[in-house]
């Protein structure tokens, strides 16, 4: 491990070259000012730049690497959508500041609320949540809510699939509901029957994920929505995996109820590294009036396009507020500006090129002799593999394989999750990759096999190339600690 | 993977369940399980006294990987817990069968045999579970 800016520091030390002009020290009464100096670094300008250009060049990112981390679409983030989120017209917009100074920015939210209705079919869209949990959060508070509202008193049931993501019982249970577990089939397909079983007047919804984790469509859908609406529930989509459908198919058309949308990860903000994200939320008719605050309205005002927060007035019975102003600003204008710049024809091409990376890569690995945990399906926009097998016979894990492809600098993907599949890799190459990209993870993957067996390469301590070496998870797990203390 | 041992019986969710002499029953997790689920880093477990319902949620396993729950072979009452897997999860993936133990059931009723699988039948169980 590197040494931190503070073991740098030393007193005194000051990059001033390009400090402000000395301003006058702000009016604050004697007995507020502190008397020592507060614990910040103190460095030289090189030490600064050395320190942070070393630390950045110890990241593994998409803009030095293949992150074929499954399940998160670690895609191409054009740098266009950054630039002009940052314009500072909208960087330093005041949020308090009235809103005939924000009509530029308001209109952006109105616009991008009316794109995402039409890419996903639905109804409304609020783009408030602030994340993509809080955004299933406010999507199965809008069910319950909605029940309620109905004097449906008796339904807290809700039901998940296996393969669904941890966040969705999680949800489920914050909202106060009791989760009910659905198996997956062979074939990747939910188990028709089994929802029938646990199908009754307690059921308030379903949330799906379509195509599922398990990198397939979801083939019943129609039956399944048709099933949960006719037992009262209603249907929640994990937009976890919207990126394999964009502009082919629309959660809306396929009857759900209410969807949350990724847009740090769909629509092009930087993600993987705790935030800031966005969940925005979109809801069908019935869902409408519960919809989190605030959403951008548009009226007519004397001749004139007026945008306006709609607050609780405007929807009584909404959910409630989840985020102080709009959510994620940033996040939200860099979706505005993706799918302005994507254009409708753009989206439908995401959709196609994510599927046809991911299934070219399908077909090389298994061509190469990898196992696919779901051979007879076509693969969305990422497909697993697993090596239990290999586990088995040269002691070559899923986990071995992913720090031996961080050796071979490539992002591991995503393993151990579905936690269905033993040993598996899941894999996700999204549309911003090239061929020669693809070819190349494919020969290192099959590199690595090849050493197991043949020359007996033990990864059990890689990764061997890396700023830090394999960590001790049980460790970090349980005595996890971050915080800097000075000797 | 070490052999199972002799004395226990087992189920389809991978617990392992022994009878002792005083009538009650010890319930662990398999090898098997606690290979898959990786190192584990902790576990919830029931409060002594706390009645359970067969193939209901018992306790709380998580590892590095994953957490998942234990469910209760038979319905019962818990009249022991271990606790030392409070400070020590990690006893579960080095001693399955022993000191890794979760807790001690009391049955209700005669304990029905037929839920529940042989050594033999287990093994054969997980040899499917791998093709």
């Amino acid at each position: 491990m590197s040494e931190l800016i503070f073991e740098k520091s030393r007193s005194g030390r000051r990059a001033f070259a390009q400090a402000p002009f000395e301003a006058a020290p702000p009016a604050i009464p004697q007995q507020f000012l502190r008397n020592d100096k507060p614990r910040l670094p103190e460095a030289s300008e090189l030490q600064v730049v050395r320190h942070f250009t070393r630390l950045s060049q110890k990241n593994f990112s998409i803009d030095t690497q293949f992150y074929p981390l499954g399940s998160c679409t670690m895609k191409y983030n054009p740098r266009a959508c950054n630039a002009l989120a940052l314009l500072p017209e909208f960087a330093g917009r005041h949020p308090l500041g009235p809103v005939s100074h924000g009509q530029g920015f308001l209109t952006c939210m109105y616009e991008l609320q009316e794109m995402l209705r039409e890419v996903t079919g639905m109804k409304g869209v609020s783009l408030t949540p602030m994340a993509g949990a809080q955004g299933e959060l406010a999507g199965v508070a809008m069910i319950k809510a909605y029940h309620q509202a109905r004097g449906d008193h008796e339904r807290n049931e809700i039901i998940v699939p296996d393969a669904a993501h941890g966040t969705n019982p999680a949800t489920a249970n914050m909202c106060g509901c009791i989760v009910k577990e659905i198996p997956t089939g062979p074939d990747g397909d939910i188990e028709i029957a089994a929802l029938k079983a646990v199908l009754s007047p307690r059921t308030a919804g379903i949330m799906l994920t379509n195509p599922s984790t398990l990198g397939v469509f979801e083939r019943h859908i129609k039956d399944v929505a048709d099933m949960v609406h006719a037992a009262g529930g209603l249907l929640y989509y994990d937009g976890a995996n919207l990126n394999a459908i964009l502009g082919k198919v629309r959660p809306g058309d396929m009857d759900f109820d209410v969807i949350h949308m990724n847009l740090h990860k769909t629509f092009s903000t930087p993600h993987g590294g705790g935030g800031p994200g966005s969940g925005a939320v979109g809801v069908n008719k019935r869902l409408l009036p519960f919809m989190p605050i605030p959403v951008v309205g548009r009226s007519e005002v004397e001749g004139k396009t007026v945008y306006d927060w709609l607050t609780e007035e405007d929807l009584p019975q909404s959910i409630g507020r989840l985020s102080g102003f709009m959510g994620n600003a940033g996040v939200l204008l860099r979706a505005y500006v993706y799918m302005r710049m994507i254009g409708r024809a753009g989206m439908e091409r995401i959709a196609e090129y994510a599927t046809l990376n991911a299934n070219y890569l399908m077909a090389r690995l298994r061509d190469a002799g990898f196992e696919l945990a779901y051979p007879g399906r076509r693969a969305s926009h990422e497909f697993i593999v697993t090596l239990k097998h290999e586990a088995k016979s040269v002691s070559l894990t899923a986990m071995d394989m992913a720090k031996a492809l961080l050796d071979r600098n490539y992002h591991a993907p995503t393993t151990y999750f579905p936690l269905l599949v033993p040993e598996c890799l899941l894999i996700e190459p999204t549309e911003t990759e090239s061929k020669e990209t693809l070819d190349g993870f494919v020969a290192a993957m099959i590199d690595i096999v090849r050493a197991a067996k043949e020359d007996g390469a033990d990864y059990k301590e890689a990764p061997y190339k890396m700023p830090v070496r394999r960590l001790d998870d049980v460790k970090a797990a349980r005595q996890l600690d971050l915080a800097y203390r000075p000797e | 993977m070490t052999e199972l041992p002799g004395d226990l019986l087992y189920t389809k969710d991978h617990e392992w369940l022994r009878h002792e002499d005083d009538g009650t029953v010890t319930v662990g997790i398999t090898e098997h399980a606690a290979t898959a689920l990786g190192d584990l880093v902790y576990v919830e477990l029931p409060e002594v006294g706390q009645d359970v319902e067969s193939d209901g949620e018992m306790a709380v396993v998580e590892s590095v990987k994953a957490a998942s729950d234990v469910y209760a072979p038979i319905t019962g009452s818990v009249v022991a817990v271990n606790d030392d897997l409070a400070d020590d999860p990690e006893k579960i993936n080095s001693e399955p069968y022993g000191e890794g133990w979760i807790v001690k059931l009391a049955p209700d009723d005669e304990i029905d045999e037929s839920q529940l699988m042989s050594p033999d039948a287990y093994q054969q169980f997980l040899d499917e579970l791998d093709d």
